[in-house]
């Protein structure tokens, strides 16, 4: 059961030559692309890494480096191969060479596709990674003395000014921890003493925020103490207040950055594995349509490509099989012919006894 | 006496024509080079050009644009003159306007280099500029209710984040003008009416900065009001305080941004005036050694090349002598023009024989 068989005279076969021949240079072309965009993505998501949890979607841009590789690679081979497909002198020496290359690059083009779904997949997890980071990043914004921490107040003042956002979901999150440095806070004067006496953990809240929330668009100068306490500033009220601080908050800011990345990455990549898929089924159908030339005197004869001899099924376990029983040595007998009686390993066999 | 001559033999020749004429396209290259570097400069002039008071100061970018666009359309009549230059016969063509076409070039390689001297003397009437337009800046901050002034304290607001500046030439420009709108004054208050009768305009003064003036890199919250007070903060010295808000002033910050983009533009536009300098001495030796092949009849023959035929003083007289001589009048004096490129008029007339003969008459066929 040979799966889309093609018929193929002699002028088709060349167009099909030449124009593999082009059509692989560009896949190349497009790998050097994609591992450049899976650079990109890295580079994107090292800069702001202080402020994720962890690096559980750095897998999304390592393996766009990756594909982007092997990619460069399988298409440069392809460009090799069907320049000399049309020799039937030639073309005899990569017989060997193309049943492995086609299982790579198979698995490879399998993968950018799974980048690509991955790229979408992997927001849930990117959201509770900068969650639990911006949350850390609050925490330790007054820790410039600590090693190690010294640079929190910084990258979260500069990330706040850049994605114009306030907080991890909304400025509230201020409200919640002590940002401002014992250091700084004068121990001797009632009002601080009765803030830190007023929670439990002895901690100096304040309904305020640091001036990196403050919105430039605001008409009016910056309110950033005193909050929620209407009667402290003058015409103020802070229920219909918009532009005064930034309400968005930096957790939705980066996400919805860095999925806008990924998306259009993965729009790009998508194509790139379109392209390749394209290079890797003409070059099947010339490998096929050069092999039933092979042998005759005449190389201008029809021939007949196709794209796999058996069906889906039977060529799958054909490959299977070799790696199967490359990781189950012992036991290869079994899965032989039946039969054969079960000869235990542990059990040495003289000759000639039987 | 020629000034620089030199010997080319045909494939000399040939090879100087195919050179030129690669060189020329990578002149009109640089050109369009020209032309961008004028257009980002205006385009970054206009960006703020609400913090620049009116100054003549668009004159850089407009000539930096204009010699651009001029260099393209030279150096590609250039390119095809060089590429004809191979075959005599095209040069034919060409051999009446080359001459003008090299005077034409020198006289632009000066534009060229005056382009690049006055990228590097903008910079005191920049200086100024932003000097004005900075005050005025600052002294309108609080007019967001203003149309024309609405979007100025933004405008403020981010190049002060952006330059990492505060104030004109420091923080203390923000004391001296009131950038709180009255709008956001509490007039019944008592220390707010204090305020404002203390100072004979009947500002509301204070010694604070906006937000915007703020220290990334400071290792405490920002301290915005209260500046000079050491006593309003714990544990605070604003004389040692180097950390709290940005020292330096906005206008300084914008005169070294400025400064850094034109003498980058001014060192490319002065390469290029050496590049376009060594295309026209190409040019230059092309076109006298391919006259001197035609003077001497032989196409192939070896011929002397120069920049000029006499030393320097003596073309100078000459050329002086013809202007003189263009002055005095329309004679054409053609026997003294020793001008090869000019054809020589015909002086001498037809003679058809006596006038005023009568008509004998023609006896008729019979």
């Amino acid at each position: 059961m040979v799966v889309m068989k093609m018929k193929f005279p002699f002028e088709k076969r060349v167009k099909l030559a030449q124009g593999l021949w082009l059509l692989s240079w560009c896949a190349t072309v497009a790998g050097a692309f994609t591992f450049s965009l899976g650079c990109i993505l890295k580079t994107e998501l090292r800069r702001r890494a202080e402020v994720m949890d962890n690096s559980d979607v750095h897998v999304v841009p390592n393996t766009l480096m990756i594909v982007g590789l092997a990619s460069l690679g399988i298409n440069y081979f392809a460009s090799k191969v069907c320049q000399d497909a049309l020799d039937a002198g030639r073309f005899p020496r990569w017989k060997k060479m193309l049943k492995p290359y086609f299982a790579v690059s198979c698995f490879f083009t399998v993968l950018m596709l799974l980048a690509v779904i991955m790229s979408y997949a992997m927001k849930g997890s990117l959201e509770s990674s900068l969650k639990v980071g911006l949350r850390n990043g609050i925490r330790f914004y007054k820790d410039t003395d600590t090693p190690g921490r010294c640079f929190q107040k910084q990258n979260i003042d500069r990330l706040q000014m850049e994605f114009q956002c306030c907080g991890n979901t909304d400025f509230k999150d201020w409200f919640e921890f002590q940002w401002i440095s014992n250091r700084y806070l004068d121990f001797s004067s009632k009002e601080v003493k009765d803030r830190i006496k007023s929670n439990v953990d002895g901690r100096y809240l304040v309904d305020g925020v640091p001036f990196s929330c403050c919105n430039p668009s605001s008409p009016r100068p910056c309110i950033q103490s005193q909050l929620t306490n209407d009667s402290a500033h003058y015409n103020y009220e802070y229920q219909t207040e918009e532009l005064n601080i930034y309400l968005r908050g930096c957790r939705e800011a980066l996400v919805n950055y860095y999925m806008g990345l990924m998306n259009t990455i993965g729009a790009g990549v998508l194509s790139v594995f379109l392209l390749q898929a394209s290079v890797l089924v003409s070059l099947r159908f010339l490998q096929t349509a050069m092999e039933a030339v092979e042998g005759n005197e005449n190389t201008e004869i029809e021939t007949e490509g196709y794209l796999l001899e058996k069906s889906v099924k039977e060529t799958v376990m054909e490959y299977i099989n070799p790696v199967m029983k490359f990781l189950m040595l012992k036991n290869q007998v079994e899965e032989g012919t039946p039969g054969n009686p079960e000869i235990p390993t542990d059990v040495n066999v003289k000759p000639g006894l039987f | 006496m020629a000034v620089l001559r030199l010997k080319f033999t045909k494939n000399e020749r040939d090879k100087l024509a195919q050179v030129l004429w690669i060189l020329n396209w990578i002149s009109v290259l640089t050109g369009i080079l020209l032309f961008s570097l004028g257009l980002f400069l205006k385009v970054e002039i206009n960006k703020r050009g609400e913090l620049m008071a009116e100054r003549d100061i668009q004159y850089v970018p407009n000539m930096l644009i204009a010699v651009g666009l001029i260099a393209c359309a030279i150096n590609f009549l250039g390119g095809k003159i060089c590429y004809d230059c191979v075959d005599t016969n095209k040069f034919l063509r060409w051999k009446l306007i080359m001459l003008p076409y090299i005077i034409c070039t020198f006289f632009f390689t000066f534009c060229v280099l005056v382009g690049a001297l006055m990228c590097y003397s903008m910079r005191g009437e920049l200086e100024e500029s932003l000097n004005l337009g900075l005050t005025e800046a600052i002294r309108f901050y609080k007019d967001t209710d203003t149309p024309g002034r609405c979007f100025l304290k933004r405008t403020v607001d981010m190049l002060q984040m952006e330059f990492h500046c505060c104030g004109n030439n420091g923080y203390k420009d923000w004391f001296q003008i009131q950038w709180i709108s009255n709008r956001y004054l509490d007039m019944s208050q008592k220390e707010v009416v204090d305020r404002l009768r203390s100072n004979v305009e009947g500002k509301y003064l204070m010694s604070g900065v906006p937000f915007s003036c703020c220290n990334l890199n400071s290792p405490r919250p920002c301290i915005q009001q209260h500046v000079t007070n050491n006593s309003a903060h714990f544990n605070y010295e604003h004389q040692t305080e180097a950390l709290n808000l940005w020292m330096r002033g906005c206008r300084e910050a914008l005169l070294e941004y400025y400064t850094h983009i034109m003498q980058s533009i001014g060192l490319t536009v002065l390469l290029t005036w050496l590049f376009e300098l060594s295309v026209l001495t190409g040019v230059r030796y092309l076109q006298t050694s391919l006259e001197n092949v035609l003077r001497q009849g032989d196409l192939n023959s070896e011929s002397d090349g120069w920049l000029l035929e006499n030393s320097f003083m003596e073309t100078a007289r000459t050329n002086l002598n013809i202007i003189k001589c263009l002055g005095k009048g329309n004679q054409i004096d053609t026997a003294n023009n020793g001008d090869p490129n000019i054809n020589v008029p015909s002086t001498s007339k037809a003679h058809y024989g006596p006038d005023n003969v009568p008509l004998k008459e023609i006896p008729e066929a019979s």
